[in-house]
């Protein structure tokens, strides 16, 4: 056999190699999901990767209004699971982006009666969605720097004595929400008129304020010691850092803080829907859940009740798990506004950056 | 007679056509798309073709909107002039001074910085002039300061972070424009008794005005759309426009608002253009 046929005959053997080895990779199958940074943690997918012999391809957004674009520019069946925050659950599930599930599909009688949400995840009797963490919006510090008495009051942050020391969070819906708190008024009424008043504080808050900052920009100002106090900052802030930097705290003031919780859905197009199930009931698991709190990028609560045997003593520390009972009873959820309020409330966070 | 002519005009037009294509499928539709987008408005979460001028007229009603324009002008401007003072020395020194045989390591050297991505760039300008950076670690030690100063998260270290990058690009511009011209223009204004001073404004700087206005130009226009600096390093303690048009995408995903912001912008952008196109006067070049 001369030596081009031989070449000839090994490339085709090859093809065919390869043929079969994508022929299989395809029969395993992938599911699509729109996540937040926390679910791309290789040592929480890969278990799962493993388990149903599946590949999760994984592309992050920030803000709802980034998924929504992704979704409205994708054809049908490109996406299988999305991950979102749970006061936006309904609007989808009623524009029918959202696959429902049967009650006894998910672990409904696991997730702390708190955080369920029924009103968010359960519409016309069917479970479009589940929460699968939750947290805190509230006070993030530096024990050692700042007096942790002090933290217990949100409206010491709009007084003098932490002038210039602290960042806030960059996002007008949850902190125009947490300043509505410090002033005693509750979130799910805040209306138009309440606006005048906020914004005086937040003016105040702005003559205090260092910087404003995302998720990952919080964590550097805080734990590089650019500032002391991080509004708006909770577990989702400290947790990541509790081993190597117990020197950040973060607590509940007697205003109360504002609870956050993002939700599991999968597609109602979905392309893989089974697959998409199980991935949904694998971040639903005690196993899924304690890794997903703990993950690389921040921690938050498990929202599944039975996750506390999977945590140790320490992420159950920095996760307040034994407080949790006191701390959602003093906490409120996110405001939930209308367009026009919504864009009057992003305006006065606009105007109060650029005073 | 005819067809040759028609042939000729061809051929002419064979060697545009790859490059008009290219420009009128990814500048002209997508421009047009924008355009018609910023008539549009976003209502009950869905994009509606409404065909107004809504979205314009309430740009100029809010002074919040209208302030990150001016922010993003006056940033633009500070950081084009800062670094166009940096840039002519730095390039007259490699062009002039620099033995010719190093003269391509002082360039390599000039840009290193390039070869690294902007966010790695502003963060680590954020470690230099944080709290306990190193700037602010130098003055407490030599006991020049008592208190660290807070440069960090503000327009100066914006403005900072911008210019350390934008010196390298008008270096290059203007080196190249410095090489090009002759050692003969010097010598003839020596000639005629000009000293160093006056034959560098009189000869060498209106010669070389071109490679500036480029460079300048170029300058402004990548840091007026930029985002990315002016949150990591300016702390968003004041907004720039970029920062407001990302803000419409990413939290309401409103798509005709921050087109129409977009095109504000875009429309500054031109404006800078045809300042420095009828200064040089470009188009008859």
């Amino acid at each position: 056999m001369d030596t081009r046929r031989l070449t000839a005959r090994i490339a085709a053997g090859l093809g065919v190699m390869c043929l079969f080895h994508s022929g299989s990779a395809l029969a395993a199958g992938s599911i699509n999901a729109l996540v937040w940074c926390d679910h791309t943690d290789a040592e929480f997918i890969r278990p799962f990767e493993e388990a149903n012999d599946v590949k999760v391809n994984l592309k992050e957004f920030e803000g709802t209004g980034a998924a929504l674009s992704i979704l409205e520019q994708s054809q049908p069946g490109d996406w299988d699971v999305l991950i979102i925050d749970g006061v936006d659950v309904p609007k989808l599930a009623k524009d029918g982006v959202l696959a429902s599930h049967p009650e006894e599909a998910l672990p409904i009688s696991d997730i702390w009666p708190e955080v369920l949400l029924e009103q968010n995840h359960k519409i016309d009797g069917k479970w479009y969605g589940m929460t699968e963490l939750f947290g805190y919006n509230t006070i993030a510090y530096n024990k050692d720097k700042v007096d942790p008495a002090d933290m217990l009051d949100m409206t010491t942050l709009w007084g003098d004595k932490y002038k210039g020391r602290m960042a806030v969070y960059d996002w007008h819906t949850p902190m125009i929400g947490l300043v509505a708190m410090g002033l005693g008024k509750k979130t799910a009424e805040l209306g138009e008129a309440d606006l005048p008043e906020i914004k005086e504080t937040l003016f105040k808050l702005k003559d205090n304020t260092a910087q404003f900052t995302d998720v990952v920009a919080s964590q550097t100002a805080l734990a590089t010691g650019e500032v002391d106090i991080l509004f708006g900052g909770g577990e989702w802030l400290t947790g990541v850092l509790s081993q190597e930097m117990p020197n950040l705290d973060w607590v509940l003031p007697k205003q109360g803080g504002l609870m956050w919780s993002q939700s599991v859905t999968t597609l109602a197009d979905a392309g893989n829907p089974e697959m998409a199930l199980k991935f949904m009931q694998y971040i639903l698991s005690p196993e899924g859940q304690a890794r997903l709190a703990t993950s690389s990028c921040y921690w938050a609560m498990p929202a599944n009740m039975k996750t506390g045997d999977k945590l140790n003593d320490q992420q159950k520390a920095a996760l307040r798990w034994d407080q949790q009972a006191d701390y959602l009873a003093n906490s409120q959820l996110y405001p939930v506004v209308d367009a026009e309020l919504d864009e009057k409330m992003e305006d006065l966070w606009t105007e109060m950056q650029q005073r | 007679m005819n067809h040759t002519r028609l042939e000729t005009r061809w051929q002419r037009w064979r060697f545009v056509l790859p490059a008009l294509l290219w420009t009128v499928a990814f500048f002209v539709v997508p421009f047009v798309f924008m355009v018609v987008m910023s008539l549009w408005h976003r209502i009950g979460g869905k994009i509606v073709a409404t065909w107004n001028l809504d979205n314009y007229s309430n740009f100029f009603a809010k002074p919040h909107l209208i302030k990150a324009l001016l922010n993003s002008i006056e940033i633009s401007l500070s950081v084009t002039v800062i670094s166009l003072l940096l840039a002519y020395p730095l390039a007259w020194i490699i062009a002039e001074r620099v033995p010719v045989r190093w003269q391509r390591t002082a360039l390599i050297l000039a840009v290193l910085p390039f070869w690294t991505s902007y966010v790695v760039r502003s963060y680590a300008w954020l470690l230099v002039l944080a709290k306990q950076g190193i700037v602010n670690t130098f003055l407490l030690d030599t006991g020049i300061i008592v208190e660290p100063l807070a440069i960090a998260s503000s327009r100066y270290a914006t403005v900072i972070g911008f210019v350390h990058f934008f010196v390298m690009l008008l270096t290059l511009t203007i080196y190249a424009n410095l090489k090009q011209l002759s050692p003969n223009y010097a010598r003839a204004a020596a000639d005629l008794g000009a000293g160093p001073w006056r034959t560098f404004w009189h000869v060498i700087l209106p010669l070389t005005l071109p490679g500036i206005m480029v460079g300048a130009f170029l300058t402004f226009v990548l840091c007026i759309g930029d985002y990315i600096t002016p949150k990591i390093l300016g702390g968003s303690n004041e907004l720039v426009l970029p920062q407001v048009i990302m803000l419409q995408i990413g939290r309401r995903a409103d798509f005709p608002n921050a087109a129409a912001l977009s095109i504000l912008l875009m429309m500054v952008v031109t404006l800078a253009y045809v300042v420095c196109a009828r200064w040089l006067k470009m188009e008859r070049t």
